[in-house]
C-alpha cells in the first residue's frame, strides 16, 4: 500500500502562526460586544451617582439651571422631542418620496444624479449644517416669519430633516429594490398603472424596510448634536404648542456638548450630564433593538454611513 | 365608455403623481447643490497658500488654519490605525469563521447598537474611559480611540459585505486543493474583496474626519500656538475649529469662516468621491 | 482487483434531517474509472464529497461507517484533512478557475502545501498542463488570468490543478455538464488516459457518459446503492429492476 505517497515536502504543517492569526480574528469578532458593554459600564459608572446626589423628583422638574443645582430634565426632553417631531414631519415625506422616485420612477440619468447627491449629503459633517443654519437659514427664517430670533426649534428641525433624509432614502430605497419584479409585473398584468402599483403593491411589500429607514432616521435626529446646538438658541425652557416650534429650545445632546467642557469632573452637574447620556443611550438602544427584531438587512452599515 | 374614462383618470393621476415625486426629489437635493455652489462662491476668495499653511493669528480673526487641517489629518490617521485592523479582523470572523449561533446574533445586535449610539455619547464614553479612567488625558490618542470605536461597526459591516460577495465556489475549490481556511481567506477571498473593503474604510473614516461631538471632550482644543508634539497632546481639528469660529469668536470675519467650511468640505467630499470611484471601477472590472 | 477505497456501511444525515446516504458499501478499484450514476438527489455528490472530506464544510449532522483510503480510515478525527485533500483531488461541475493567473491556478495546491521553490512548481505546472493537453495552448500566456480561457480549457485547467499535486484519487462531480460535446469528448478521452495510472471516481451528468467512460458502475437511488458491478454487466444484465428501469429511461 502506498499510504505515504505524498513527498515529505507536502507533509502537513502544524503552522502556529496561522493558529495565532485565527485566534486573533476570533477575538476581534467579539469586540463589538466588548465595546457596547464598556460604553454601558462607563456611562453608568459616571452617571448613576447623580441619582444619589439629586433627588429623583427634582430630575423631573421643569427648570434646568445647573448653577443653582436645579437639574430638571423635562425642558431638555421636551426640546429634543419638539425638534425630533418637527424634523420627522419634514424628513419622512421627503425621504420616502425621494426613495420611491429613485427606485420606481426616475430615468437612469436622474438616478445617477440623485444617488451621489444623497450620498454626499450623508457625508456632510453636522457642523457644516449648523454653520449654514447660523449664517443662512436662521436669518432667512427670522425675516420670512418675522420672529424675534431665527434660532428656534424649527430651524433645528429643518436642518435635521436634511441630516436624516439620506438614512431614510437609502434604507427605504434598498427595501423597494428588494421587492421582486414579479410583484410589479403581476400588478401590471391586472391592469394597474405604475402609480397604482407603487402604492398598492411595491411600497406595502417593502413596508418593514421603509419603517426601518424611518426609525433609523429618527434615531439619527435624536442623537444629532452639533447642528442642533448651533441653531436652536440653547434656551432650556418649557414651551408647548405650535408657538414652541418657533421659539428657542435646548436638546439633551446640545446640553451635554455645551456644558461638559465647563464642569468639574465628578461634580453633580457632571454626573447629571452623564445621566442624560444614559437616557440617550437607552433611546438609541430601544430604536436599534426594534430595528434588529424587525430584521433589517445591513441596518448597521446604512446607519452610520448614510446618516 | 365608463371604463375608458376611469382609465384616463388613472393615467392623469399617474402623471400628476410622478411629477409630484420628481418635485419632492428636487426639494431634497437642490439645497445640497445650492449649498455646494454657495460655499464655493463665498469661500474661494479666502483660500490661498497662506490660508492652508499658516497659524491663525489675532485671536483666529486672521491668518490661516494649518494646525486644524493637520489635526484632522492626525485624527483620521489615528482612527484608521485603531479601527481598520480590528474591524477587518472582526469582519473576517463574522463572514468566514463564525458559526450561526446565539453568540453571533449577539455580536450583530451589539454592532447595530454600536452604530446607532449618538456621537456625543461616544464623546462621554471616551471622556470616561480614555481621558479619565486610563488617564490618557485630552489628546490625539484619546480622541482617535474614541472615533475608532465609533467607526468600527461601519468598517466591520462593509468589510463583511465585501467578503460575502466573493463567490462561494472559490472557497470550495481552494479548500478542495488542500488549503486551510486561513490560506483561502488570505490568498483568495481578501484579494478579491480589497476594493470593497477600501470603499467602506474610506467612507467610515470620512465620517470620523467630520465629527465634532466625540472629540469635544477627548482631544480637540480651541487654539494651539504650536503643533502637537506627540499623540498625547491635544490638537486643533477642522470641524471643531469651524464650530469655534462660527459660534465663540465675536467679530469673526465671515470670509475666514467660509474658507474653513470649504476646506473641510473639500476634505470630506474628496474622500467620498474616492470611495465612490473605487467602487464603480471595481464593479465594472469584476470577473464574477 | 485492488481496491484503493473501501467504503463500509456509510450513512450520512444532514442537519435538516435529510438522509443523503443510507448504509452504502462500495469498493473503488485502483487505476480504473468508477462511475456512480442515478437521478439527482440520489446521494452521488455527498458520496464524492465524503471521499475528500469536503463535506466537513456542509451542515452534516451525523456520519456513521468507515471509508478506508489505502487502508487508512479517512473519517478518523485525527486525519489531516488538508493532506487528505491533496491525495484525493476534486473537479467540480462548473469550471471554476481561481481568480489568479493560469500558472498560479495550477501551482496553487503546491504553494498552499508549503512549496516555495519556483523551480519545483515550474516543473509541476508544465507536467500537469501537458497531462491535460493544455500546455501547447497556454504555455505562452501562463501569467494571464485563468478566467480568459474557454469553458473546456477551464475545466482541463481544473484537472491540471488537481494533477499537479500527484493525487492518488481524482473525484469528478458532473465535470462536463457545462461543456459542449467537443469539449466533453476531450475530457472523456483524457479520463481514459489518466485511468491507466490513477483511480478515478466520477458522477457523470447523464447515463450515456457512464456507458462511455466507466469501468465500474454503481446505481444510486435516494441515498442507497442499488446495484454495483462492472459496467457491461450493469448495462446489459442489471440484476435490479430499478436499475433497468432507469437505464431504459423509464424514470429520472
Amino acid at each position: 500500500m502506498n499510504n505515504q505517497k505524498l513527498p515529505a515536502l507536502l507533509a502537513p504543517q502544524t503552522n502556529w502562526s496561522e493558529r495565532v492569526t485565527v485566534a486573533l480574528v476570533r477575538v476581534a469578532g467579539y469586540l463589538s460586544i466588548v465595546f457596547v458593554s464598556l460604553i454601558c459600564l462607563f456611562l453608568l459608572r459616571e452617571g448613576l451617582p447623580a441619582l444619589v446626589n439629586v433627588p429623583l423628583l427634582s430630575l423631573f422638574g421643569t427648570t434646568w439651571y445647573p448653577i443653582e443645582a436645579r437639574f430638571g430634565l423635562l425642558p431638555l426632553l421636551l426640546g429634543s422631542l419638539t425638534v425630533t417631531i418637527g424634523a420627522a414631519c419634514i424628513a419622512v415625506p421627503l425621504g420616502i418620496g425621494t426613495a420611491v422616485y429613485i427606485s420606481e420612477i426616475a430615468p437612469q440619468w436622474a438616478k445617477e444624479t440623485l444617488k451621489p447627491l444623497v450620498e454626499i449629503l450623508a457625508g456632510l459633517p453636522s457642523v457644516v449644517l449648523g454653520f449654514i443654519g447660523i449664517l443662512v437659514l436662521a436669518p432667512a427664517l427670522r425675516r420670512a416669519l418675522s420672529l424675534n430670533t431665527g434660532m428656534t426649534a424649527f430651524t433645528g428641525a429643518l436642518l435635521l430633516a436634511w441630516a436624516s433624509i439620506p438614512t431614510i432614502v437609502s434604507v427605504a430605497e434598498d427595501a423597494l429594490n428588494a421587492v421582486p419584479r414579479s410583484y410589479r409585473e403581476a400588478s401590471a398584468a391586472l391592469g394597474a398603472t405604475r402609480w397604482q402599483t407603487i402604492w398598492m403593491v411595491t411600497v406595502p411589500a417593502a413596508r418593514s424596510g421603509v419603517l426601518t429607514g424611518i426609525m433609523l432616521g429618527i434615531g439619527r435626529v435624536i442623537g444629532e448634536t452639533m447642528a442642533v446646538m448651533m441653531v436652536t438658541g440653547n434656551a432650556p425652557v418649557m414651551a408647548f404648542g405650535p408657538s414652541a416650534l418657533f421659539s428657542p429650545v435646548r436638546t439633551m445632546t446640545a446640553t451635554i456638548a455645551a456644558e461638559m467642557g465647563e464642569v468639574a469632573k465628578g461634580s453633580t452637574h457632571y454626573q447629571v450630564l452623564f445621566l442624560i447620556g444614559i437616557v440617550l443611550f437607552v433611546f438609541s438602544l430601544v430604536i436599534n433593538l426594534t430595528v434588529f427584531y424587525v430584521g433589517a438587512r445591513h441596518a448597521a452599515r446604512k446607519q452610520r454611513l448614510l446618516s | 365608455m365608463n371604463t375608458n374614462r376611469k382609465l384616463a383618470t388613472a393615467h392623469r393621476a399617474q402623471k400628476i403623481g410622478f411629477a409630484v415625486l420628481a418635485g419632492v426629489s428636487a426639494i431634497t437635493v437642490l439645497p445640497i447643490l445650492w449649498l455646494g455652489f454657495y460655499i464655493v462662491a463665498q469661500g474661494i476668495s479666502a483660500i490661498s497658500w497662506d490660508f492652508i499653511t499658516t497659524f491663525p493669528s489675532n485671536g483666529m480673526r486672521s491668518g490661516g488654519i494649518m494646525p486644524a487641517i493637520l489635526g484632522t489629518i492626525y485624527l483620521t490617521i489615528g482612527t484608521a490605525l485603531f479601527s481598520v485592523p480590528p474591524g477587518i479582523a472582526a469582519a473576517i470572523y463574522l463572514a468566514e469563521y463564525a458559526p450561526d449561533t446565539r453568540w453571533t446574533r449577539v455580536i450583530r445586535l451589539a454592532m447595530i447598537n454600536l452604530s446607532g449610539i449618538p456621537s456625543v455619547v461616544y464623546g462621554l464614553f471616551g471622556l470616561g474611559l480614555f481621558v479619565i479612567f486610563l488617564q490618557i488625558g485630552t489628546s490625539i490618542l484619546a480622541a482617535s480611540l474614541t472615533l475608532s470605536i465609533m467607526t468600527l461597526p461601519v468598517i466591520i459591516s462593509t468589510t463583511e459585505e465585501a467578503l460575502r460577495a466573493v463567490p462561494q465556489d472559490f472557497r470550495t475549490v481552494s479548500i478542495s486543493l488542500g488549503s486551510t481556511k486561513w490560506q483561502t481567506v488570505w490568498r483568495i477571498v481578501l484579494p478579491q474583496s480589497v476594493a470593497g473593503i477600501l470603499t467602506g474604510v474610506i467612507l467610515g473614516l470620512e465620517r470620523a474626519a467630520g465629527e465634532t461631538a466625540p472629540i469635544l471632550f477627548t482631544g480637540a482644543t480651541f487654539f494651539l500656538p504650536h503643533l502637537p508634539q506627540s499623540p498625547l497632546d491635544p490638537t486643533m481639528a477642522l470641524p471643531y475649529h469651524l464650530f469655534v469660529i462660527s459660534t465663540q469668536v465675536p467679530g469673526m470675519p465671515i470670509q475666514i469662516q467660509y474658507g474653513t467650511v470649504l476646506v473641510l468640505l473639500v476634505f470630506v467630499i474628496a474622500m467620498n468621491v474616492t470611495a465612490t470611484m473605487i467602487r464603480s471601477r471595481v464593479r465594472a472590472r469584476r470577473q464574477w | 482487483m485492488t481496491a484503493t477505497i473501501v467504503i463500509e456501511r456509510l450513512s450520512v444525515t444532514y442537519s435538516d434531517r435529510v438522509v443523503a446516504l443510507k448504509d452504502v458499501s462500495l469498493q473503488v478499484a485502483e487505476n480504473a474509472i468508477t462511475s456512480i450514476f442515478g437521478p439527482s438527489g440520489g446521494g452521488k455528490s455527498t458520496l464524492l464529497r465524503m471521499l475528500n472530506r469536503l463535506n466537513d464544510m456542509a451542515d452534516v449532522a451525523e456520519v456513521s461507517g468507515t471509508i478506508l483510503l489505502n487502508g487508512q480510515n479517512i473519517l478518523d478525527r485525527k486525519v489531516n484533512v488538508m493532506e487528505l485533500r491533496r491525495r484525493v483531488g476534486m473537479v467540480f461541475s462548473r469550471p471554476t478557475p481561481l481568480p489568479l493567473s493560469i500558472y498560479a491556478n495550477v501551482s496553487y495546491g503546491l504553494v498552499v502545501a508549503g512549496e516555495r521553490r519556483r523551480s519545483r512548481t515550474d516543473v509541476a505546472v508544465e507536467k500537469a498542463l501537458k497531462q491535460v493537453a493544455l500546455w501547447d495552448e497556454v504555455s505562452d500566456r501562463l501569467d494571464s488570468p485563468a478566467n480568459k480561457l474557454s469553458g473546456g480549457q477551464q475545466q482541463r485547467l481544473s484537472m491540471a490543478r488537481v494533477l499537479a499535486l500527484q493525487p492518488e484519487v481524482i473525484l469528478l462531480d458532473e465535470p462536463t455538464s457545462a461543456l459542449d460535446p467537443v469539449a466533453t469528448n476531450k475530457i472523456e478521452m483524457l479520463l481514459h488516459d489518466l485511468s491507466k495510472t490513477l483511480t478515478i471516481v466520477i458522477a457523470p451528468h447523464n447515463t450515456q457518459q457512464t456507458a462511455r467512460v466507466a469501468d465500474y458502475a454503481g446505481f444510486f437511488l435516494t441515498g442507497e446503492l442499488v446495484e454495483f458491478g462492472l459496467k457491461p454487466q450493469i448495462f446489459t444484465l442489471p440484476r435490479d429492476r430499478r436499475t433497468r428501469d432507469y437505464i431504459e429511461g423509464r424514470f429520472g
